[in-house]
């Protein structure tokens, strides 16, 4: 008993000497994403930091849907809670969380200029640099080369085309005794994800972007008709009606098993689904998004940023570690190893992170040229405008109603959301 | 001749009990130390209840935000929350007002708390008479029926969240090496099937808490109206109508009340099991929805304020319809 005990007093001892040691710095709260192996990288990073620097970071996990992500935030800052230092901020929200986040011009002392202007004008709001961009994103269209190749087919360029080479390379496969084979699989739960699939369809047929720069709504149109009915097709037939329900988590869960011919998901799929235990390791293709008909092809622009609380009690050290995780260093290996898209033009050149990821010297006009989310111009009713737009596709896809039926009621909604003439 | 205090009396106080004998100097003490005793779960009680339900229907008046209410800068909109274009009920909608979100709430709720409600009193009755009757191994089954309702129900949401995952789910793969389905059924995304897959789960968590109070209930009932009915050599069936359930129907009646308050605020387990699309919203949903995601303080609280009326009318009726003794005073 003795022996144990004396054990246990010197344990607790040297905790304390070592909690006191750990005093010297400041520990920062940071949260940084659950999705894929977001949270392992920024763990390692963080980490790098904390040996550099002396202050602690610590980690806040989040849920993994943005919808929900940004419900927790906004709590927190509404409670003015000093928990949340450093945060991730999801491409559509500096409008909305414009007033919660610390000013980062005198912090960055110059560094945004290396990133992408366009992604820095996004986070720039009032003057007032919000966020400093951390990976940038766009739809891409993931594909099985290994069964293309065994049916003979190409990478489909067309909505059209996705549709036939799915179902012809399903059916085969079904009746050569995988009967889970699916055709098409994507994000089509009713949250964020959803909008930004829908988005792709709508504006690669031509049928604009919810709303226009000038704030009037444009989604009543025959071209945002056309592509939901073509997207409300796909339901049950290329793909699982359990889509309705799916994130970019368990569309890759699908794909990654082997059960499916295409997926439209981020370029972080890539890294993992080139991992040692992945079943369709080299056997995977990525290609632009397909064109609408006579139309384009359009990847939404996605892409998470890293801000500070203006909440935080350590605003020097919560700012270090943004400038820290956003350097070219750390987003070359997070390139590199998680194949997530740089902000840097730079890191396109970079022959290490194009060997990683051969796809994003093809794809650098698809990943400059995304089309954002009418986040500007709606400001903070950009979620629920965003809500009541997937909402309405949800119910297209789901066959309760159609396209043009509820894209007269996502206008009036739309309009009403806005309250007046102007956003 | 009358002294004066029979001549308080002819006149009368109007709201005294003429039968009533004056207040003794210990019923007064009694009383002084009872509203002692109870002040401070008075103050507990208002401070955790009162005063957030009082705020909620304040803010409904208000057009006050995430942002706004820390500082105090709303502004009074008086009923717009409620009526017209941009209140709950909005009558003049391009569909009509059960097309709007907060209509297929109600829908949705009232669907889910009748059907779910319905099918746990069933069950539980069922089991309940199961467990009272003698068995080896009873106390054993006793407790293992209990691990539905004692898992929180976020944990049990998820867990059958993944059960019924349409390509990975326990479910889909059972139903087709059974040779029931040929297809998997995406249970809870496929809107034929959402609402319905979470009464299912529903029913298997709060079964087992109807199955307990109706077991209470059945434990205090007299032996000998049973064995009166043994000697008379009733039908076990005809017993159950004629005695057992008129003599735990007031013990059901409140369990069913418990229930269906529960099941009218149902929030989390459609949350965590469905898309949340507007299929399959509940009202509690509706209201996280709106002051959080969308942020609108105001507007959220207004629906929370008609949810809290739309209980308590609920509650009325039903006390009302089943004569439910609630104050112990029959």
């Amino acid at each position: 008993m003795k022996p144990i005990y004396l054990k246990a007093t010197a344990a607790a001892a040297l905790m304390s000497l070592a909690a006191f040691g750990a005093h010297a710095g400041v520990t920062v709260t940071i949260a940084c994403g659950t999705v894929g192996q977001d949270f392992d990288f920024c763990k390692k990073a963080g980490d790098e930091w904390s040996a550099k620097t002396g202050n602690t970071v610590k980690h806040l996990t989040i849920p993994q849907s943005t919808s929900d992500i940004l419900g927790l935030f906004r709590q927190m800052f509404a409670a003015k809670s000093t928990d949340l230092d450093v945060l991730n901020v999801d491409v559509v929200w500096p409008g909305i969380i414009k007033d919660q986040l610390l000013d980062l011009t005198p912090y960055a002392k110059g560094a945004e200029k290396e990133h992408f202007p366009a992604i820095v004008a996004n986070n720039t709001v009032g003057g007032k640099l919000l966020a400093m961009p951390w990976f940038t994103d766009a739809g891409v269209l993931y594909y099985r080369k290994d069964l293309l190749a065994k049916y003979g087919e190409k990478a489909p360029t067309t909505w059209a085309e996705l549709t036939t080479t799915a179902k012809k390379v399903m059916d085969g496969e079904r009746k050569a005794g995988n009967g889970d084979m699916q055709g098409f699989v994507f994000q089509a739960k009713a949250y964020e994800g959803l909008s930004c699939n829908a988005l792709e369809w709508v504006s690669s047929f031509g049928g604009g972007a919810i709303v226009d720069a000038s704030g009037k709504v444009t989604i009543n149109n025959k071209h945002a008709a056309a592509a939901l009915t073509t997207a409300a097709g796909w339901i049950g037939t290329i793909a699982p009606t359990g889509v309705l329900n799916y994130g970019e988590e368990d569309a890759r869960g699908v794909f990654q098993k082997g059960n499916a011919v295409f997926m439209r998901n981020w370029p972080y799929a890539w890294s993992l689904s080139q991992g040692a235990d992945s079943p369709i390791k080299g056997k995977v293709g990525v290609v632009a998004l397909p064109k609408g008909g006579d139309g384009k092809t359009a990847a939404t622009l996605g892409g998470w940023q890293l801000a500070v609380s203006k909440y935080s009690k350590h605003p020097k050290e919560a700012a270090d570690l943004v400038m820290y995780l956003t350097s070219a260093g750390v987003q070359k290996d997070r390139a590199i190893r998680g194949s997530y898209n740089p902000t840097i033009p730079a890191l396109y050149k970079d022959g290490g992170v194009l060997k990683a990821n051969p796809f994003f010297g093809d794809l650098y006009d698809t990943f400059v040229g995304a089309v954002p989310r009418p986040a500007t111009v709606t400001g903070v009713k950009y979620n629920e405008v965003s809500a009541a737009f997937w909402n309405a596709t949800h119910e297209v896809l789901s066959g309760k109603t159609k396209a043009e039926d509820s894209l007269v009621k996502l206008e009036a909604k739309i309009d009403s959301i806005r309250r007046g003439p102007k956003w | 001749m009358s002294t004066p205090t029979t001549d308080i009396a002819a006149i009368g106080i109007p709201h005294a009990p003429a039968a009533r004998a004056p207040r003794s100097q210990l019923t007064r003490e009694r009383t002084r130390a009872a509203w002692l005793f109870l002040a401070p779960s008075l103050v507990v009680l208002l401070m955790v209840a009162g005063w957030p339900l009082g705020r909620s229907i304040f803010f409904s008046f208000t057009d006050a935000s995430l942002e706004t209410i820390g500082e105090s800068t709303y502004n009074m909109v008086g009923l717009a929350n409620y009526f017209g274009p941009y209140g709950v009920f909005n009558f003049a909608a391009v569909n009509g007002f059960w097309s709007t979100d907060w209509g297929m709430a109600i829908k949705n709720t009232f669907s889910f708390a009748l059907v779910s409600v319905v099918l746990e009193t069933f069950l539980g009755v069922v089991f309940a008479l199961v467990l009272n009757a003698e068995f080896k191994g009873r106390s054993f089954v006793r407790a293992a029926v209990l691990v539905p309702w004692a898992i929180p129900t976020i944990v049990s949401a998820k867990m059958w969240a993944w059960i019924m995952h349409d390509q990975f789910g326990v479910m889909n793969a059972l139903l087709r090496s059974a040779g029931i389905i040929d297809q998997n059924i995406a249970w809870t995304a496929d809107p034929a099937f959402a609402l319905w897959s979470v009464v299912l789960v529903d029913v298997w968590k709060t079964t087992p808490f109807m199955a307990l109070l109706t077991l209470a209930a059945l434990q205090m009932l007299p032996r000998d109206c049973y064995e009166a009915a043994h000697v008379d050599g009733i039908h076990p069936v005809k017993v159950f109508f004629k005695v057992t359930l008129p003599l735990i129907w007031p013990a059901l009646m409140v369990a069913v009340i418990f229930r269906l308050l529960d099941a009218l605020r149902v929030f989390d387990i459609i949350y965590v099991m469905t898309s949340n699309s507007v299929d399959t919203i509940s009202m509690s949903g509706f209201v996280r929805r709106e002051i959080v995601d969308n942020n609108y303080v105001g507007f959220g609280s207004a629906a929370s304020t008609v949810l809290f009326l739309i209980i308590a009318a609920c509650t009325l009726i039903y006390l009302k319809a089943s004569r439910v003794d609630l104050g112990g005073e029959k």
